[in-house]
């Protein structure tokens, strides 16, 4: 009870409404407007997010230029739909990377127990021991930087918090009269892991992947930022608030313009997320 | 006393797994270190000389051990760039960074716990709901981007504080809170968000008890009930929530010390990096997971210390 208690200002409504509210449909709304700008942003006429034309440098927002030009001249609206694409490619991928891999680690380790369980937990504690930013810039300073790496880089990261999940969910399955009744009639153990194990883990990473889409967002963007993410003429938000932040005294808005769209993606994201994991699991909605 | 003893072992284990996943990202990732440090045009000899300097041909445990052992004696090596002993410059920098994530934290407590504790006085009220959606919004703000927002309006729009720079404190104490204020907000205003949650939600947990129905009872004022009887059982979370966010912390730290040219421990480590000097990297990398590692099994102890109940069950399953 406390538990839900806890919860934001979203869940904290009392009681179950039918009607869709406005906590929702902006945030799915925003998002949808985002995945799509990003998926058909080569065919709806914007122009090159590269190409630079010094001449036209720092010019405010106009029906010329919708959110204006950057430092370089390059078209900002260009450049936030091109950079949405980036921030989507590694925001979906590097967490499916993790719970890939996270997840086989975590199901084996709550499945099996005993020594794998060990060995596992270790993993993942000696992951954990690390300050996730600082583990992310030294593998994007290592393996070399791009969209790429970036996303092996953060996919690596999601990896503990995704094992966690399926560890401890999978533990809370194993013992279920429905797997000992699949022993029994003599499934193997890949056959309960993946048929009888496996369904029921889908719906908390799901919900856990949604949280962790934003998280990797962020990630990218401060990577970026850094000057350690997506390298320099590929735009992403990151690096554009990195370069807006030189003319914040003379133009702000090539600072604040992918500010407020990434704020905005990521609390869509933070709200979808929390809507998503009370639906799965009402209890577990207190952090 | 085994509980302390078992913990030991295991916070040994790790720094040693700790400080070798270090030294293997930095010596087995694709790249030679010694192409990586003369760049491309170097000859092969070059290359040769440079790997031979560095002790690159032996096996790559014999020399993390060498480097093992010359780090616990407070030798992590030297930059490749200066010729400055990474410890030196590690601890050079240091206090910016420790001071930096203090006030860090105290900005978060400071807005944390009178906010949950007002919160919790009526659950669902007007109060509630807004501190609530506060939390919301500002845990949806990137600290990079806060960080920009927050010279924007402080620096750009009504110049009260400076945008960039750093004052050590021997130069004025004032003059060094100012230069710190912008950093520590940026992050503290983010992180009072998590504390605010965990402590109002064991804040809620903790009022359903019966000394408290008691202190009530004895007529004790509501904000006595609040602050002597149910702050200190419902901190323990919070305590270990701390724990866990100095990762975040530290994180932050290094891309606001970017931000306004704070000379600390992350943007020596940006600086290694961008400069290709591996040795100060790998120095200081180990250098900040080691801290983390320590800080946190501190934090687990202090834990114990407060709820004895901790050293009995297996905690962190």
């Amino acid at each position: 009870m406390s538990a839900s208690a806890a919860k934001g200002a979203v869940a904290a409504a009392p009681r179950p409404r039918r009607r869709l509210h406005w906590t929702l449909v902006l945030p799915l709304g925003w998002l949808s407007l985002v995945v799509v700008l990003a998926i058909t942003a080569d065919w709806i006429g914007l122009p090159d997010p590269s190409a630079q034309e010094l001449i036209l440098r720092r010019k405010p927002p106009s029906l010329e230029f919708l959110l204006g030009t950057d430092n370089l001249g390059r078209d900002m609206l260009s450049r936030v739909i091109y950079g949405a694409r980036t921030s989507l490619i590694v925001g979906i991928c590097a967490p499916v990377l993790g719970f890939l891999v996270g997840g086989a680690i975590g199901m084996s380790a709550g499945y099996f127990r005993g020594k794998v369980d060990m060995l596992a937990v270790g993993f993942i504690d000696i992951l954990l021991a690390f300050p996730s930013l600082v583990l992310a810039l030294t593998f994007t300073a290592y393996l070399g930087q791009s969209l790429f790496n970036v996303t092996l880089a953060l996919g690596i990261l999601s990896i503990p918090a995704a094992a966690r999940v399926a560890r401890a969910n999978t533990l809370a399955w194993a013992n279920r009269d429905f797997v000992l009744a699949a022993r029994t009639i003599g499934a193997s153990d890949w056959r309960i892991l993946t048929r009888e194990i496996l369904p029921n883990l889908l719906p908390p990473m799901f919900a856990f992947w949604l949280v962790a889409i934003s998280v990797i967002i962020v990630a990218e963007g401060a990577l970026s930022f850094l000057g350690l993410g997506i390298p320099a003429p590929q735009p992403s938000w990151g690096g554009m608030i990195a370069d807006g932040r030189e003319a914040l005294d003379v133009a702000p808005y090539t600072a604040l313009i992918p500010a407020a769209v990434m704020f905005a993606t990521v609390l869509s994201l933070n709200f979808v997320g929390d809507m998503v994991r009370n639906m799965v699991d009402p209890r577990r909605s207190a952090l | 006393m085994p509980w302390l003893a078992r913990q030991l072992v295991r916070l040994v284990v790790v720094l040693f797994c700790v400080t070798l996943l270090t030294y293997m990202i930095v010596n087995i990732l694709p790249g030679d270190v010694a192409i990586v440090i003369l760049g491309n045009l170097a000859t092969p000899q070059d290359i040769a000389g440079l790997r031979a300097d560095l002790g690159l041909d032996r096996p790559m445990l014999v020399r993390y051990f060498d480097w093992l052992g010359s780090a616990l004696s407070g030798d992590l090596g030297r930059s490749y760039r200066n010729g400055e002993p990474v410890v030196q410059a590690i601890l050079d920098r240091l206090p910016v960074s420790l001071q930096l994530m203090v006030m860090a934290q105290v900005i978060a407590l400071g807005i944390a716990i009178p906010v949950a504790l007002l919160s919790v006085r009526r659950p669902g009220g007007l109060f509630d709901r807004i501190s609530a959606s506060a939390a919301f919004g500002f845990l949806a703000m990137p600290n990079f981007m806060l960080g920009i927002v927050l010279i924007y309006l402080f620096s750009i729009s009504f110049d009260l504080l400076p945008a960039t720079g750093f004052t050590p404190m021997s130069e004025g104490l004032w003059d060094n809170l100012e230069s710190m204020i912008l950093p520590s907000l940026t992050l503290g205003l983010i992180e009072w968000t998590v504390l605010m949650r965990v402590l109002r939600s064991d804040l809620l947990t903790t009022l359903k008890e019966d000394f408290i129905l008691l202190a009530r009872a004895k007529g004790l004022p509501p904000w006595r009930v609040l602050l002597q009887h149910a702050l200190r059982p419902s901190s323990f979370t919070l305590i270990t929530i701390l724990g866990l966010n100095i990762g975040g912390l530290i994180g932050g730290a290094v891309i606001v010390e970017q931000i306004f040219a704070l000379p600390g421990v992350g943007r020596l480590l940006l600086g290694g990096i961008f400069n290709r000097d591996l040795i100060l990297v790998q120095g200081t990398v180990a250098f900040i997971a080691v801290g983390f590692v320590v800080i946190n099994f501190l934090v687990d102890m202090l834990y114990a210390v407060l709820d004895p109940r901790v050293r009995h069950v297996r905690f962190r399953s």
